[in-house]
């Protein structure tokens, strides 16, 4: 491996890319389970955006009124009636839970196990939190506001099919994050890492910030548009 | 899966800089809701509401994410294949307001 060639300097980024791509190497100058993690995030990222262009085509197509989200999803509390709290909430739940496993990750890499094992448990109470809120919203929406996936009383029909996917998919992928969160997390505690090297908390972290990405998106399209 | 030794260099980021860029998620989090809070409707509603979305989640990617100390070879796995969404987004708003039109024409014809 001591070609001329894998030792041009790479001046630019765009030098690093012609040099990845044109050397006889791997492409991907990282371990394979990161890069399918990230391959694996592309592909989801198809499947989020298909069900929110498909949302906006019923959006758009229909013409009857859209439920107002804002007071679909207001909740009156202490008599005071606060449009969308709870998903607000929720988004500083999971913007928290974000920071935490970012912090977790730089823990893992400079080899403190305990710290990191600690951030990932606090990471997945925070999604266990998101999700109990979610079943509340979505129950509250259910059995008080009647919204079903075929109809409801403020308007489009297509509002319930809408949102019960795009949340209920979203809700799937933080259960999952949490599960995954506490497996790694027990393995690191147990030692497994040690020698292996802890790019497994980056890998994880990878994914459960994806999940905070496609909340947001999900509240700017969905609660906010 | 074996780590590789790029893998770890310059992945240690000072904590404050996590923290930060935390406080700028609350913050701009806060905003997105701010602008229903207070009710600002119109063009003025989706631009502040798409600014603050894209900022966050560059935020996101390029911080937590690492994405700015990556290469640029995934830096491009990442960001050409969803040139492909944008434009099916495009495509799928002529179609539904197509639609839009030819259900509004049913709608007053006899």
């Amino acid at each position: 491996m001591t070609n001329k060639i894998n030792q041009t300097p790479e001046n630019t980024r765009w030098q690093s890319l012609v040099s990845d791509w044109s050397t006889d190497k791997q492409a991907f100058d990282m371990s394979s389970g990161k890069l399918m993690m990230w391959i694996f995030l592309l592909g989801d990222t198809f499947i989020f955006s298909i069900f929110l262009i498909g949302y906006m085509n019923a959006r758009i197509s229909t013409t009857e009124i859209w439920p107002n989200a804002s007071e679909v999803f207001a909740l009156t509390i202490a008599g005071h009636h606060i449009p969308l709290v709870l998903i607000a909430i929720m988004t500083f739940i999971l913007i928290t839970s974000s920071g935490t496993m970012a912090i977790a990750v730089k823990y893992a890499y400079q080899r403190d196990r305990k710290i990191a094992v600690y951030l990932m448990v606090i990471t997945a109470l925070l999604g266990v939190s998101f999700v109990g809120m979610q079943a509340f919203e979505w129950s509250k929406l259910i059995l008080e506001e009647g919204i079903r996936p075929w109809g409801n009383p403020m308007g489009a029909a297509q509002f319930g099919a809408a949102f019960f996917m795009i949340t209920g998919f979203h809700g799937l992928h933080v259960s999952a994050g949490v599960i995954l969160l506490l497996i790694i997390a027990r393995k690191i505690h147990r030692g497994d890492y040690d020698e292996k090297g802890f790019q497994i908390v980056e890998i994880t972290g990878l994914y459960w910030h994806f999940v905070d990405l496609v909340w947001v998106f999900i509240f700017a399209f969905f609660y906010l548009w | 899966m074996k780590e590789k030794a790029s893998d770890i260099v310059e992945k240690v980021h000072p904590i404050s800089m996590y923290l930060k860029v935390w406080l700028l998620l609350f913050l701009l989090s806060s905003f997105s809701y701010l602008v229903d809070y207070l009710q600002i409707q119109g063009i003025l509603r989706w631009s502040f509401i798409l600014f603050f979305m894209f900022l966050k989640a560059g935020l996101i990617l390029a911080i937590f994410m690492h994405v700015i100390w990556e290469r640029m070879a995934l830096q491009l796995l990442l960001f050409l294949p969803p040139i492909a969404i944008l434009i099916f987004i495009l495509l799928i708003n002529i179609e539904a307001n197509y639609v839009y039109l030819n259900r509004l024409i049913t709608l007053i014809s006899p």
